[in-house]
């Protein structure tokens, strides 16, 4: 990032640090977790232990990080090499992120940037049209749908963990990741030991992977005798069945149907309701029992948003909620293709234009690589 | 583990003979080393050492527990096959008897659990569990429950399909198991739990009459040799890579630690392993090669990554098994057929 934009989103940053550090919200344990931060245009920062809540404003104060994480584990020695931190346990933690979720909108708000020249044009190019260069970085503007669609992944989320895997609403927290998703973070002492290679298995679950079909009562052999489960049924059989049959009434006909159809059919069945039932989380990020994510309530430098905590997720609009930098007016020369709405303003399209925008608006299309301070 | 918890009855000792009730109980019944090096007592030894035998060739050993004056000979020859097998001191053959032991008294728990009407047989089996590996079971209409956590930290060695929590029983944190699958559950660290009590005893001086037996152990454990056949094949996971970076198509981190990791452990080097990566959008030979290097243990803190296992993969969709997958949790494991010799 060239030099005046990386002065303005400090600025904007350290302004938000100061403003509102009572959006932070530190896990328990806070002297038990690895914290580590970025600078603009600086490396990744970690095995950084932090004694308290004061001592993490200091830092942010005094550093004005553009994006600050902390571990999803508690170590006896936070700040020492991986190898030496004696791992304790670490919370379960979900990402869920639209650009995952093959959505069809992604074409019609995502931009392709020129690494070369930084020409900017609408929708994917494999060569930049006026430089000719081949190498170039895809940028996607966020979107209402694709946040409405993340929406009800975290619902799906949120479901398993409570019914199946028992854990308590009060222990589930939900965050707008501050970028194109959802962050979920669950406390319970429960699952706090497991190790990746169980957080895997966990995961599969979540996303309904691996289900084979002698757990719906289809059998390899005397198929016709399978018998299916019942709509009522609690975990993946009710749900399962649910999704097979669509209503009590259709049940019978849809039964013998599925039967009919023999074992081989129903795998294919359980391979496409694992896109609609499944909740689809990133597998990576909750297999990772050391990994340093995304501090609650700080800003996130992909957009200038903040990852906020979302009490009701329904009525939750991130486009207003998250939308947290100063409001005062920036000139900037703005080359974005897609209009942008925050805190229901219609910003753009722009093409290589002057403007003066909301400084919550120039930074947004700055950290999007979209628009650069005059 | 605690005493007078359980209250084991000589029955129960002569099921479980690795509790720390059995040792109480011969000593209570006047029993030391030295009586049983007698020649009276020559057919212990014997019973002892073929338990082991069976044992070391994959075999369960059955017990006649129908008759209940048999039942000190049953307690008894496991801890003189125990004395045998920490004066030979091979782990491979004391490995093969915890598990084959563990494979005996899973049997004995199953049928415990199985007749959970009768109160008093379930009891034992579930402290058992409990007190031995931490695992809370409840029983529940004929099922029985154990936390989801509990589950799957035992759940995730076992590479069938059915294994899966997704195949699985699941409500409110609970897994629904039968007794047959709650006993297969902890057979693992029921032979760890048997293992290590016999790595932790310390050897008395044994009777002369048990060093003939122990010689007969060495010679045993020196057939016991397997010989792996490394095929020069690649499985279809690493093949996949291969391809995609061939293409000069974008292979994820998680596709290019398999890769370098598999590779690695066939034994081929960073040298021969950088040049696969030539094709990838992003290369950067400097990088590769400090990644590479760091994997193998030969920079950085010296740590040597071992190639991620098939669940991990199938989590990370970099699986693409055949049928010659069968059987196997690691691709490392691929085309590598165990030929047993005999002689």
């Amino acid at each position: 990032m060239i030099e005046k934009n990386s002065a303005l989103v400090e600025n904007a940053i350290k302004e938000y640090y100061f403003n509102h550090f009572d959006l932070i919200c530190v896990p328990p344990k806070i002297s038990q977790r690895e914290f580590g931060y970025q600078k603009i245009n600086g490396g990744m920062i970690r095995h950084v232990a932090i004694k308290d809540i004061k001592e993490l404003h200091l830092l942010l104060m005094q550093e004005t990080p553009s994006d600050v994480y902390c571990s999803n584990a508690y170590y006896s020695f936070p700040n020492m090499p991986m190898s030496e931190k004696d791992w304790k346990g670490a919370d379960l933690i979900f990402d869920i992120d639209a650009k995952d979720l093959a959505l069809p909108c992604r074409n019609d708000h995502s931009v392709s940037r020129c690494s070369a020249c930084n020409d900017v044009i609408l929708g994917k190019q494999n060569v930049c049209t006026k430089c000719g260069s081949t190498k170039s970085e895809t940028v996607s503007v966020t979107c209402k749908n694709c946040i409405e669609e993340s929406k009800k992944e975290v619902k799906k989320l949120v479901r398993i963990l409570v019914d199946d895997l028992g854990i308590k609403n009060e222990e589930i927290e939900v965050y707008f990741s501050g970028n194109e998703g959802f962050h979920v973070r669950a406390i319970n002492s429960n699952y706090e030991v497991l190790g990746s290679q169980e957080r895997a298995d966990l995961v599969d679950y979540i996303m309904f992977n691996g289900a084979i079909p002698e757990t719906f009562g289809i059998k390899k052999q005397n198929n016709s005798k399978s018998t299916l489960p019942e709509m009522g049924e609690l975990g993946w059989r009710g749900r399962a069945a649910l999704a097979l049959f669509g209503s009590k009434s259709k049940a019978p006909k849809v039964s013998r149907q599925v039967i009919l159809d023999g074992y081989s059919a129903f795998q294919i069945r359980l391979e496409g309701m694992r896109q609609t039932i499944g909740a689809r989380v990133d597998p990576k990020v909750t297999m990772d029992i050391h990994r340093v994510f995304r501090l609650e309530g700080s800003i996130n430098s992909k957009s200038g948003f903040s990852k906020i905590k979302c009490e009701n997720l329904d009525s939750f609009d991130p486009f207003l909620n998250a939308c947290l930098l100063g409001e005062e007016k920036v000139d900037i020369v703005a080359n974005c293709p897609v209009s942008i709405r925050l805190k229901n303003k219609k910003y753009g399209p722009y093409a290589n234009e002057r403007t003066s925008v909301p400084k919550y608006t120039a930074v947004y299309m700055i950290c999007k690589g979209l628009a650069s301070v005059i | 583990m605690k005493r007078n918890v359980l209250q084991p009855g000589i029955m129960d000792l002569a099921k479980y003979p690795f509790l720390a009730e059995a040792g109480d109980y011969l000593r209570d019944k006047g029993f030391n080393l030295e009586q049983l090096g007698h020649p009276d007592w020559a057919p212990l030894v014997e019973k002892a050492y073929g338990r082991i035998v069976v044992a070391s060739s994959g075999q369960i050993y059955g017990s006649e527990l129908e008759r209940l004056e048999n039942a000190d000979m049953e307690i008894l020859s496991f801890i003189v096959a125990v004395i045998l097998l920490k004066a030979a001191g091979i782990h491979t053959l004391t490995r093969r008897f915890s598990l084959a032991e563990a494979r005996r008294a899973e049997k004995y728990l199953q049928q415990d659990l199985w007749s959970s009407k009768d109160k008093k047989n379930l009891d034992l089996p579930l402290k058992i569990i409990q007190e031995l590996f931490g695992v809370q079971v409840t029983v529940e209409n004929d099922e029985f429950v154990i936390k989801v956590a509990d589950y799957l930290q035992r759940a995730v060695h076992f590479h069938e399909k059915e294994w899966k929590l997704v195949n699985r029983r699941v409500q409110h944190g609970f897994v629904y198991l039968t007794a047959h699958e709650t006993v297969r559950l902890i057979r693992t660290e029921l032979g760890q739990y048997i293992n290590s009590k016999i790595q932790s005893i310390t050897l008395p001086a044994i009777p002369d009459t048990f060093k003939v037996r122990v010689q007969d152990l060495v010679l045993l454990a020196s057939k016991f040799s397997d010989a792996p056949v490394v095929s020069s094949d690649y499985p279809p996971c690493v093949k996949h890579a291969i391809e995609v970076l061939e293409k000069g198509e974008n292979l994820p981190h998680s596709g290019r630690f398999l890769l370098a990791t598999y590779l690695l452990a066939r034994g081929q080097t960073t040298d021969q392993i950088a040049p696969l990566f030539k094709n990838a959008p992003d290369y950067n030979e400097r990088i590769t090669r400090y990644q590479l290097e760091h994997i193998s243990g030969s920079s950085g803190k010296g740590t040597k990554y071992q190639c991620p296992s098939c669940n991990k993969l199938r989590s990370e969709n970099l699986c693409f098994a055949i049928p010659a997958c069968d059987g196997i949790i690691n691709p490392i494991q691929f085309g590598k057929k165990r030929g047993k010799t005999n002689d």
